[in-house]
C-alpha cells in the first residue's frame, strides 16, 4: 500500500519551483512596464516617484504570484486606463466628444458603470441565497469583478483628468471623500472576491455584497447632491507624498473591518436560524459558522495589521505636516478608537477564547465605530482633518 | 509552567484537553505575585483599553482647549465647573488620563513579564512527556497501524516532519518512541514585539509629552500667563528656560523680523519657550492655484546661533521642516506682518469730496475725530493681498473673481462698542457693473453684509463722492428741487404751489439723504393723516425720486455727459441704494485702502520631540510584531509510534494544535496524516487542494 517514500510529495517545493510559467510572464511583464514608464519619464520623476514606482511594480507582481486572478484583472485594469488616457490625449474636452469615454472609460462614467455592477452583484448574490443553483453566485461574482475593475480604472483615468483639469493641480485621486469611496468600493469587492476564491465560499457575497452596495449609495448621493466629483486642487497639506501610501493603506483596513461586520451579521443570520428553522434551504446556502468565524478573524487580522501600518504612516504624515506625530486631532484619535476596538476583540478571541455571537456583534458595532472614524469624524467633529467635509 | 502560558495562544475551545488555561494555578498566592497577576491580567488590560477609548471619545466629542469664556456660555456655571475639574477641557493632558494611560503601559509591561519566561520555555520545551490517551484526545488527532517496523515509520516521519519546516526532538522509553515537533516559533517572538512595542511607543510619548512642564506647574514654579501682551513684558514665571526637553509651540515672524522664542498653548493661556537660537524670516511665499486657493507657502529662514560660526539658511515649506539641532522647524500658516496702509477717511455725509488722509499699520489702532465731535478709534486687524471668490459674471455664471487687497479693522466708540469692517481697494465687478465692497458685521462669528457703492466710468469713487456732497447741500437741492417742481405750477395753483412742492422735494431730500426710506417713510408717517397716506405717500417718493434724479443730472452735467446711458441710470439706482444702506452701515467714514506695503508674517511651528524616534522604532516593533502574529502560524505536533502488540508492525498516535486558523490547521493536519501514517500522496486522488498550494 505505501509507495516510496522518494515518491511522496511532501517535500515542500521552493518558493520559485511553485511558480507557474504564466506567473514568470506576469512577473516579466510587469517589469517591462515599470522600465517603459521610467524611460519614458524617469526625468520628470523625484526619488519618491521612483520609488513609488519599484512599490508599485513590486507589489503588483507579488499580488500577481500570490493570488493568481490578480494577473488578468490588473492588466484588463492597465489597458482599459491607458486605453482612457491615449483617447484623452491632451483635451479633456474629449471627454464629451469621444464615444468611449463619454459612455465607459473616462473617470465619471467608470464610476457609474462600478455602481450599476454593485448593484447587480448583489442582487445576484441575494438570488443566489434564496436558489439552489450556484449560478446566480457565479454572476455576482462575475460583477463583482467587474465592478472593483471600473472602479480601478475610473481612479486612474482620473487621476490623468486631474492633470488635464491644470498640470499645477495635480495630485493622485485618494483626496477627497468621493475618490476614496470609489477606492473603498473596489478595494472591499476585491478583498471579498480574495475570500471567496480562497474558502470557496461564495453564500458570503450576499452579505458583504450588502455593505459594498450601501458604500455605493452613499457615493452616489454625494455625487448627484454635493458635485463631489468635480476636481478642486489640494489644500497644501495634502500635497505630501504620505498622502500616496497612507490613505490606501487605511482602506485595506476600512474594507477588513467592513467584511468582517458583514459576515458578523451572516454569523448571526446563521445562529438564529439553526435554532428556528433548522431545514430552511436558506440556511443551506450560508457557509458554516466555522468558516464564517474563521474569515472573519481573517479580515479582522489583515484589516487590523494594514490599520496599525496606516495609522503610523499618519503619524509620520502629521510629524511631517503639523509639527507633532500626535496631536489628539478628533481623527487621530477616533483612529485610536478604532484600533483598540478591535485590539480589544483580538484578545477576546485569543487569550479568552471567546467564539460566537456576541464577538460577531462586536464586529457588527466596530463597523459602526469604524463609520464614524471615517466619515462622522468630517460630518460632526472639526479638527485638523477637515478637508474632507461632508 | 511553560503549559499555561503556550495556552494562552490556544485558540479557545481547541487543544484544551492538553492545555487548560491553568491562570488560576494552585499556589501559595504572595504578595508580589498577586500584585503581578493583577497587573498582568488580561481583565484589567481590557478594562483600560475601554476605558482609553471612552476617554478619547470625550476628547473629541467636547471641543478641546476653547477660551473658558466659551465653555461657561455653552455649559453654565454648574457644569462648567465640574467639567473644568475633571479636566475635559485638555482630556488628553488631564491627570487621570495619563494614570489610564500609564497603567496601561504597566499593565502590558507586566504581561510581558509574566509571560517572557514561559515563552522562553515554550520555545525550548518541546514536552516529550506526552501520553498517547491525551494525544487521543486532541481535535486533530489520529492513529493508525501501520505495518512497517518502528525505525522505518520513524525515519519516514522525521523526513516528513524536517521537509514540512518542523523541529522536532524524540524521546524513546521502554519501546516507546514521542516526537514533539514544533514550528512558527516566530509567531511567539511576535507576541512580545507586539506588546514590548506598545510599551516602547508610550514611552516616548511620555518623553515628549511635557511632562516636567506640568511638574513644575504643580510646583508652582511655573505660572501661565492668560494677558495678551508683548512678549518681551511676559514675566519670569511664564517663561520656560531653554533646558525643557520637549515642547511644541509656535510663533509668527514678520518679513525681516526675528524670534527666540516660541508659544506654547497651555489651558486658557500660554507660556513663553526660549530658544538656544534666533530664527529670522528674510522673505515669505504663497504660489497660488488659478482658484486663488493657496498652493503652497514658503519661507525663507536664517538660523542665528552663537554656537555657530555663519548663520544658516534654509527654506522650508508645507511638508518639508527644516530640522536644526534637535528643533524641528515646520511651515504652519501665515499672516499679516503688519503690513503699512495709507488710509482715507471718506465721510458719508456734507463733507464727501473733503476726506482726511492718514497712515496706518496693521495691528495698530489709531483715534479718529468723528463728524459729531466724539472719538472713534480703528483697529487694524488683519490684512491681504490676493483675494479670489467665485461670483457671478454676467450670465449669472460663476466664475473666480480676483477680488484685489482688501483691509480689515474694527471702529470703536467710546463705550468700547464697535463694528467690524472689511474694505476692498478695488471696485469688485458684480453682473456687469463695479463696485466699492465693505462689509460690517458685529462679530467675527457672523458673516459680513457688504455696501455696494457704485463705481463711476473711471472706476472711482469720485461720482459717488460729488453726489453723495451734492445731496447734503442744502442750496444745490433747493435748486434740482425748483427744477423738479417745474411745470407744476397749473397742478398746484401757481408759484405759491410751486414753492411748497420745491420745498417738499428739498425736504424729503434732505430726510432721505440723512436717514434713507425709513426716514422718509417716518416723515410721511408723520406728516400725513392716515387715510391720505397711500395716495400721497406714492406720490411723494416719485417726487423724491424724480429730486434725486435730477440731482443726478446735475452730477452728469458737471461732468460733461449728455446723454444718459442704461449704465448711467443703473448707476444711480445703485448710488441711491447704497446711500439707503448707509443708514445701516454704522460708520460716519468710509475708510479707503489707498496704498500699502505688504508685509507678511510665517507662522511657524518648532517643536522639540526626543521621544519621536524611540515612538517609530516602538512602531515598527509593533507591526512586524502584529504581522509574525497573524501570519506565522505556531504550530505543535507529537507522534507516538511503538511496536504492535503483535510485534507485526507499528501502532501510531499523532495529534497537533496551533494557536490560529482551525480551518486550516485541520486541512494541514490531515495532509501530514496522509503523508505519515497513510504515506500516499495529498495531490494523488479525492483531495481537491494539493498541499503545496498554500499560499495563503
Ligand atoms: C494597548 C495594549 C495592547 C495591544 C494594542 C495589544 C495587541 C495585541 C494584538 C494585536 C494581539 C494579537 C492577537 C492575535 O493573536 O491575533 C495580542 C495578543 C495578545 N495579547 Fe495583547 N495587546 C495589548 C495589551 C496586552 C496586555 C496588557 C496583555 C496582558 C494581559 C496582553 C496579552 C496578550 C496575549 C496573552 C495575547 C495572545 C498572544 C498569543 O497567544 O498569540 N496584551 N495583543
Amino acid at each position: 500500500m505505501s509507495v516510496p517514500h522518494e515518491a511522496l510529495d511532501f517535500e515542500r517545493p521552493g518558493f520559485f519551483r511553485q511558480l507557474l510559467l504564466r506567473d514568470w510572464a506576469y512577473m516579466a511583464l510587469v517589469l517591462a512596464v515599470a522600465v517603459t514608464a521610467y524611460s519614458l519619464y524617469g526625468h520628470m520623476m523625484d526619488r519618491y516617484d521612483t520609488g513609488g514606482l519599484i512599490l508599485a511594480a513590486g507589489m503588483s507582481a507579488w499580488l500577481g504570484w500570490f493570488w493568481r486572478p490578480w494577473q488578468l484583472f490588473s492588466v484588463i485594469v492597465a489597458v482599459l486606463s491607458l486605453f482612457g488616457v491615449w483617447l484623452y490625449g491632451d483635451d479633456l474636452a474629449r471627454g464629451d466628444s469621444v464615444f468611449w469615454l463619454n459612455y465607459i472609460g473616462s473617470g465619471q462614467a467608470g464610476v457609474m458603470w462600478m455602481s450599476v455592477m454593485v448593484y447587480l452583484s448583489t442582487a445576484a448574490y441575494l438570488v443566489g441565497l434564496f436558489s439552489t443553483s450556484d449560478f446566480p453566485y457565479r454572476v455576482g461574482s462575475a460583477f463583482a469583478w467587474v465592478a472593483a475593475g471600473a472602479g480601478l480604472m475610473a481612479l486612474m483615468v482620473r487621476w490623468r483628468e486631474i492633470y488635464l483639469h491644470d498640470p499645477s493641480w495635480g495630485y493622485i485621486p485618494v483626496a477627497n471623500l468621493y475618490e476614496v469611496f470609489v477606492l473603498m468600493v473596489a478595494m472591499i469587492a476585491l478583498m471579498y472576491l480574495y475570500y471567496e476564491q480562497r474558502t470557496g465560499q461564495r453564500g458570503m457575497g450576499a452579505f458583504v455584497m450588502l455593505v459594498v452596495a450601501a458604500s455605493t449609495t452613499f457615493l452616489l448621493w454625494y455625487m448627484f447632491d454635493r458635485d463631489a466629483h468635480m476636481v478642486e486642487p489640494l489644500v497644501p497639506a495634502l500635497n505630501s507624498w504620505w498622502m500616496k501610501i497612507h490613505v490606501p493603506t487605511n482602506f485595506v483596513g476600512y474594507g477588513g473591518f467592513a467584511i468582517a461586520a458583514m459576515l458578523g451579521v451572516a454569523y448571526l443570520v446563521r445562529h438564529r436560524m439553526e435554532r428556528t428553522r433548522p431545514d430552511s434551504r436558506v440556511l443551506a446556502r450560508i457557509p458554516s459558522k466555522d468558516a464564517l468565524d474563521g474569515v472573519m478573524y481573517k479580515a479582522i487580522a489583515i484589516g487590523f495589521a494594514f490599520f496599525t501600518i496606516a495609522t503610523v504612516l499618519g503619524a509620520m504624515w502629521a510629524a511631517e505636516a503639523w509639527g507633532g506625530y500626535w496631536s489628539w486631532d478628533p481623527k487621530e484619535t477616533w483612529a485610536l478608537i478604532v484600533w483598540l476596538t478591535y485590539a480589544a476583540w483580538l484578545h477576546m478571541r485569543f487569550t479568552k477564547g471567546w467564539r460566537g455571537p456576541g464577538m460577531a456583534w462586536w464586529t457588527i458595532i466596530g463597523l459602526f465605530v469604524t463609520t464614524f472614524a471615517f466619515l462622522g469624524v468630517n460630518m460632526f467633529l472639526s479638527g485638523l482633518h477637515s478637508y474632507g467635509e461632508l | 509552567m511553560a503549559d499555561s502560558h503556550q495556552s494562552t495562544g490556544n485558540s479557545g475551545g481547541q487543544g484544551s484537553a492538553s492545555s487548560t488555561s491553568s491562570r488560576g494555578q494552585n499556589r501559595t498566592p504572595r504578595r508580589s505575585r498577586i500584585i503581578v497577576e493583577f497587573l498582568g491580567s488580561m481583565n484589567l488590560a481590557i478594562t483600560l483599553l475601554v476605558a482609553l477609548a471612552i476617554a478619547s471619545v470625550i476628547g473629541t466629542v467636547l471641543v478641546q482647549n476653547e477660551p473658558y469664556t466659551e465653555y461657561l456660555i455653552q455649559f453654565g456655571p454648574f457644569w462648567h465647573e465640574i467639567f473644568a475639574g475633571m479636566g475635559l477641557y485638555q482630556v488628553y493632558s488631564a491627570s487621570w488620563f495619563l494614570l489610564v494611560v500609564t497603567f496601561l503601559v504597566v499593565s502590558t509591561a507586566f504581561c510581558v513579564y509574566r509571560q517572557t519566561p514561559g515563552i522562553l520555555k515554550d520555545l525550548r520545551r518541546y514536552n516529550l512527556q506526552v501520553k498517547e490517551k491525551s494525544l487521543r484526545s486532541f481535535p486533530a488527532s489520529s492513529t493508525g497501524d501501520l505495518g512497517q517496523s518502528q525505525e522505518d515509520f520513524l525515519a519516514h516521519a522525521r523526513r516528513v516532519l524536517k521537509a514540512q519546516g518542523f523541529r522536532a526532538r524524540e524521546k524513546t522509553r521502554d519501546g516507546e518512541t514521542v516526537v514533539a515537533a514544533m514550528k512558527g516559533r516566530w509567531n511567539r517572538l511576535g507576541y512580545m514585539l507586539t506588546h514590548v512595542g506598545i510599551v516602547v511607543i508610550c514611552v516616548g510619548a511620555l518623553l515628549d509629552g511635557q511632562f516636567l512642564l506640568k511638574v513644575n506647574e504643580w510646583m508652582g514654579n511655573v505660572e501661565i500667563e492668560t494677558r495678551s501682551i508683548p512678549e518681551s513684558q511676559v514675566p519670569e514665571i511664564s517663561r520656560v528656560p531653554v533646558s525643557n526637553p520637549s515642547f511644541r509651540g509656535s510663533v509668527e515672524i514678520p518679513e525681516g523680523a526675528s524670534a527666540n522664542v516660541v508659544f506654547l498653548p497651555v489651558r486658557e493661556g500660554y507660556l513663553v519657550q526660549d530658544l538656544p537660537f534666533r530664527v529670522e524670516l528674510e522673505e515669505f511665499r504663497i504660489q497660488r492655484f488659478s482658484t486663488g486657493a493657496e498652493q503652497s507657502y514658503e519661507s525663507d529662514l536664517v538660523i542665528h546661533d552663537p554656537e555657530r560660526d555663519e548663520p544658516l539658511r534654509a527654506t522650508i515649506s508645507v511638508n518639508d521642516p527644516l530640522i536644526y539641532d534637535g528643533y524641528a522647524i515646520y511651515q504652519s500658516s501665515f499672516a499679516d506682518g503688519g503690513t503699512r496702509v495709507e488710509m482715507e477717511a471718506i465721510p458719508l455725509g456734507p463733507g464727501a469730496l473733503r476726506g482726511v488722509d492718514f497712515p496706518g499699520r496693521i495691528f495698530d489702532e489709531m483715534d479718529i475725530p468723528a463728524p459729531g465731535g466724539e472719538e472713534l478709534t480703528i483697529e487694524f486687524i488683519d490684512f491681504s493681498v490676493v483675494n479670489t471668490q467665485a461670483l457671478l459674471n454676467e450670465e449669472g455664471e460663476e466664475e473666480n473673481v480676483f477680488l484685489g487687497p482688501r483691509v480689515d479693522f474694527r471702529l470703536v466708540d467710546r463705550t468700547g462698542a464697535g463694528l467690524y469692517y472689511r474694505n476692498y481697494q478695488n471696485p469688485i465687478p458684480q453682473e456687469g457693473a463695479k463696485y466699492f465692497l465693505s462689509g460690517v458685521r458685529e462679530s467675527p462669528a457672523e458673516e459680513f453684509s457688504y455696501l455696494f457703492i457704485p463705481a463711476d466710468a473711471d472706476d472711482s469713487l469720485d461720482r459717488f463722492r460729488t453726489y453723495l456732497t451734492m445731496l447734503h447741500d442744502d442750496e444745490v437741492r433747493m435748486a434740482v428741487a425748483q427744477q423738479a417742481a417745474r411745470g407744476s405750477e397749473e397742478m398746484m395753483g401757481g408759484e405759491e404751489g410751486r414753492q411748497a412742492i420745491a420745498r417738499t422735494v428739498s425736504m424729503l431730500m434732505q430726510t432721505f439723504a440723512e436717514g434713507g426710506y425709513p426716514a422718509v417713510d417716518a416723515e410721511i408717517e408723520q406728516r400725513i393723516p392716515e387715510g391720505q397716506r397711500e395716495q400721497l405717500g406714492g406720490l411723494l417718493f416719485q417726487v423724491l425720486n424724480s429730486g434725486l434724479q435730477g440731482l443726478y443730472m446735475e452730477v452728469l452735467e458737471e461732468e460733461g455727459v449728455v446723454a444718459i446711458t442704461e449704465e448711467e441710470q443703473r448707476w444711480l439706482e445703485d448710488a441711491v441704494s447704497a446711500i439707503n444702506a448707509l443708514n445701516f452701515y454704522g460708520s460716519p467714514y468710509f475708510f479707503r485702502l489707498d496704498d500699502f506695503d505688504h508685509r507678511e508674517a510665517s507662522g511657524l511651528q518648532i517643536a522639540k520631540a526626543p521621544g519621536e524616534s524611540t515612538v517609530y522604532t516602538g512602531s515598527v516593533m509593533l507591526i512586524i510584531g502584529i504581522f509574525l502574529m497573524f501570519y506565522v502560524s505556531y504550530q505543535r505536533l507529537w507522534i507516538v509510534a511503538r511496536p504492535n502488540e503483535d510485534g507485526s508492525g507499528t501502532h501510531v498516535v499523532m495529534a497537533g494544535t496551533s494557536n490560529r486558523h482551525r480551518v486550516e490547521f485541520e486541512k494541514r493536519f490531515a495532509h501530514l496524516e496522509r503523508w505519515i501514517i497513510e504515506q500516499k500522496n495529498v495531490g494523488d486522488d479525492d483531495s481537491p487542494d494539493s498541499a503545496t498550494n498554500k499560499n495563503d
